[in-house]
């Protein structure tokens, strides 16, 4: 997404807090390079997730605009501000820790009004009993017990409030950790990997609660997953990093649709994008034994990769495309998908192929198959991976008109 | 609903036949090793030791009398023993608090620094390792108040020296400070190893949360979380308190006059020196049955309140 795209979005919410703006960023630790000059910007009330392979530098990314690590380079403003030289807690931030990090002395109710009985209360009046001589400390923690009950009716856990950590499922420690992140109404949210150590049918319905969650407190929220479906399911924009780089930062659709690089277009989309290497030739790029018509303006002879998705190659003879001819090895049967495994000779990974079963329905493994490459969704990288543009074609105008 | 996905079938090979039957040999074979080396190390000497309580047996007598309650009688009406029950109540009541606390600093201080980690850990660690036997004649050569060390250091620095072991009213105090000393790094130790397993998770969220200061951090995770290691190193440092021998047999023989006398040095100067070993076995009764206290309180009550599963 380019500088003036992002700039318009943040002026759409000018009055609103949370503005997050990273500049630079960089880290190591050791000679490990983690993160090498992250930029991103953040508009207020914006939900971007941060998606990457283990190791990525995601989480230290993360980290830092918490303010639990340190950056060797760069900095970091929320609301303009920059909060480099401030602690976690004057940052005006929440986290919620991968592991929950909910307090296991404490029930439900104490956990949850950490936060404010750390800001409202001095530790003076935090000392038990103090309460009884202070009239400011009794009013504070009302206040607090109000918000806590707040935030316990919006998420649904009135009745576990006076249980301890231990005796709550893992969803339902994933909705005090929210809980306790929300109830003192921070500026940014930070969620490092939130739904991970949950089930997979309670992550689905913890996805659409964190979405709902974000449309109705409007607050920014950044999120690190490295799951392709909660970044695709929940973000405004998703930032896909590889080893310490932001590789392309841009709305789901167009991540999917539209990837800036080979490791981008690898790593979303599942099952995973056919690549095919090739060399430009003539006006096109010869391929698997075809001639795919896209003109690049590379000179002859040059590598290159195309890559195109499973639901966008094709075995239905009726649409119009160059066809690469192999045989089928394996097929898979999801019920509302049909994928196909084609092996071809270009490629020693076999093409796939989704289909509906009505026009593959008959064709048996060890048979041949046409795989159809419809070329205005055919995506072209360098030898590096980034991804090249073409040169205007019919088709392409077509497909992005 | 996430737990009963995973919750296994009930009926297990063997098991499924029915409930518990009050015997089983397999269950005996099993167990039955450990329950005779029980009977005759543990259960059985302490039946004996109970029963001798009650005679007046004496140790290389022909023979023995029931005197009944005689022995805790005569024990209770004794100014020995007051002094004695006292002076280890005295002892028990200062070093454990000091060595825990101490103890939790030092661990806690290690911690903080990675730096010399192992050499701190390993010179705390070193009185734990040593004879006590033999530290103890260092400390009383250390003691003395001629030539002592710690004298005159002290004068060096203008305090003047005490007569630490002959002064009746210190001698008891200088025992407890050799009784800290040994049993820190115990307990630092053991606190090391409670730090360790705390996660650093959790002093993340605190500072978050807004607990910035160290105290802060300290009261809301690392007291809270170190519960269960600070009961049991409060209870095995009672224990090994009440326990306390060698220091008062090497050094002071439980004087001056008294001054330093403590349970398990009346046992052993009753049943050894005396012979009295109906005596001594009843001073064994009152101190098992404080250990007993001890443990009992550590199972049924503090476990309780510290362990939050």
């Amino acid at each position: 997404m380019s500088e003036t795209d992002q700039q318009s979005s943040c002026a759409g919410h000018a009055s609103r807090r949370g503005a997050v703006e990273i500049r630079g960023l960089t880290k190591s630790f050791g000679a490990v390079s983690v993160l090498k000059g992250v930029d991103l910007r953040i508009a207020p009330g914006e939900f971007v997730t941060i998606l990457g392979p283990s190791g990525c530098g995601k989480s230290t990314l993360m980290r830092i605009v918490a303010g639990l690590e340190r950056q060797d380079g760069g900095e970091i403003l929320i609301d303009g501000g920059s909060v480099d030289e401030m602690r976690p807690s004057a940052r005006d931030i929440a986290m919620v820790f991968q592991s929950y990090a909910l307090y296991p002395h404490l029930t439900v109710r104490e956990n949850i009004a950490v936060p404010l009985r750390m800001r409202e209360l001095s530790a003076v009046q935090r000392l038990p009993g103090a309460r009884l001589l202070s009239a400011s400390a009794r009013r504070a923690v009302r206040e607090a017990d109000r918000a806590v009950r707040d935030v316990a009716a919006l998420l649904k856990i009135e009745p576990l409030l006076d249980r301890k950590p231990g005796q709550l499922s893992g969803g339902q420690k994933q909705r005090v950790a929210l809980g306790r992140a929300m109830v003192r109404k921070p500026r940014v949210f930070l969620m490092d990997e939130p739904l991970s150590n949950l089930d997979a049918e309670l992550r689905v319905h913890m996805r659409a609660e964190i979405a709902q969650l974000h449309r109705s407190l409007g607050v920014t929220f950044i999120y690190v997953t490295h799951d392709q479906a909660e970044a695709m399911t929940m973000s405004d924009r998703v930032v896909v990093m590889m080893n310490g780089m932001p590789l392309q930062i841009a709305p789901p659709e167009e991540i999917y649709d539209d990837p800036a690089d080979l490791a981008v277009a690898r790593f979303v989309g599942s099952p995973r994008i056919n690549v095919l290497d090739g060399r430009v030739q003539g006006g096109g790029i010869a391929a698997a034994g075809v001639v795919l018509p896209l003109a690049t303006g590379l000179a002859d002879g040059t590598s290159v990769q195309v890559a195109i998705r499973p639901n966008r190659a094709t075995l239905d003879p009726a649409v119009a495309a160059p066809r690469v001819s192999g045989r089928l090895v394996h097929r898979e049967n999801l019920g509302s998908d049909l994928f196909l495994y084609v092996a071809t000779e270009g490629s020693a990974e076999p093409l796939i192929v989704r289909q509906d079963p009505g026009i593959a329905g008959r064709l048996a493994v060890g048979e041949a198959a046409e795989v159809g490459l419809p070329v205005e969704h055919v995506y072209v990288f360098d030898a590096e991976g980034r991804r090249i543009a073409l040169l205007a074609s019919d088709a392409r105008r077509r497909a992005h008109g | 609903m996430a737990d009963q996905a995973y919750s296994r079938p009930a009926v297990r090979g063997g098991a499924g036949r029915g409930g518990l039957r009050w015997f089983d040999p397999v269950a005996a074979a099993l167990a039955g090793p450990a329950l005779i080396l029980m009977l005759i190390f543990l259960i059985g000497p302490m039946v004996v030791v109970i029963l001798l309580s009650l005679t007046d047996y004496q140790l290389g007598a022909a023979s023995l009398s029931f005197v009944g309650l005689h022995n805790y009688a005569e024990m209770f009406g004794d100014r020995t023993f007051q002094k004695s029950l006292a002076n280890t109540l005295i002892y028990v009541g200062v070093v454990v608090p000091c060595s825990v606390l101490l103890g939790l600093g030092a661990a806690l201080l290690i911690e903080a620094d990675r730096r010399m980690r192992g050499f701190y850990r390993a010179v705390y660690f070193l009185p734990v390792m040593a004879t006590l036997i033999a530290m103890a004649i260092v400390w009383e050569f250390m003691l003395h108040p001629q030539f002592g060390v710690v004298n005159l250091t002290l004068e060096a620095i203008g305090i003047p020296g005490q007569s630490w072991l002959q002064n009746p009213s210190l001698v008891l105090f200088t025992l407890c400070g050799i009784g800290i000393w040994q049993s820190i790094g115990f307990n630092m130790v053991l606190f090391m190893a409670g730090l360790t397993a705390i996660p650093s998770d959790l002093y993340e969220a605190a500072s978050v949360d807004g607990a910035n200061r160290a105290l802060d951090r300290f009261r809301l995770v690392t007291w809270p979380m170190l519960g269960p290691v600070t009961l049991f190193v409060i209870v095995i440092t009672s224990i090994r308190s009440f326990q306390v021998f060698d220091t008062v047999q090497v050094i002071t023989k439980g004087g001056p006059n008294k001054a330093s006398e403590v349970l398990l040095h009346t046992m052993y100067t009753e049943g050894f020196s005396f012979f009295r070993t109906g005596y001594a076995a009843a001073l064994t009764v009152i101190f098992l049955l404080f250990v007993l206290a001890l443990s009992a309180l550590k199972v049924f009550v503090l476990d309780k309140r510290t362990h939050y599963a």
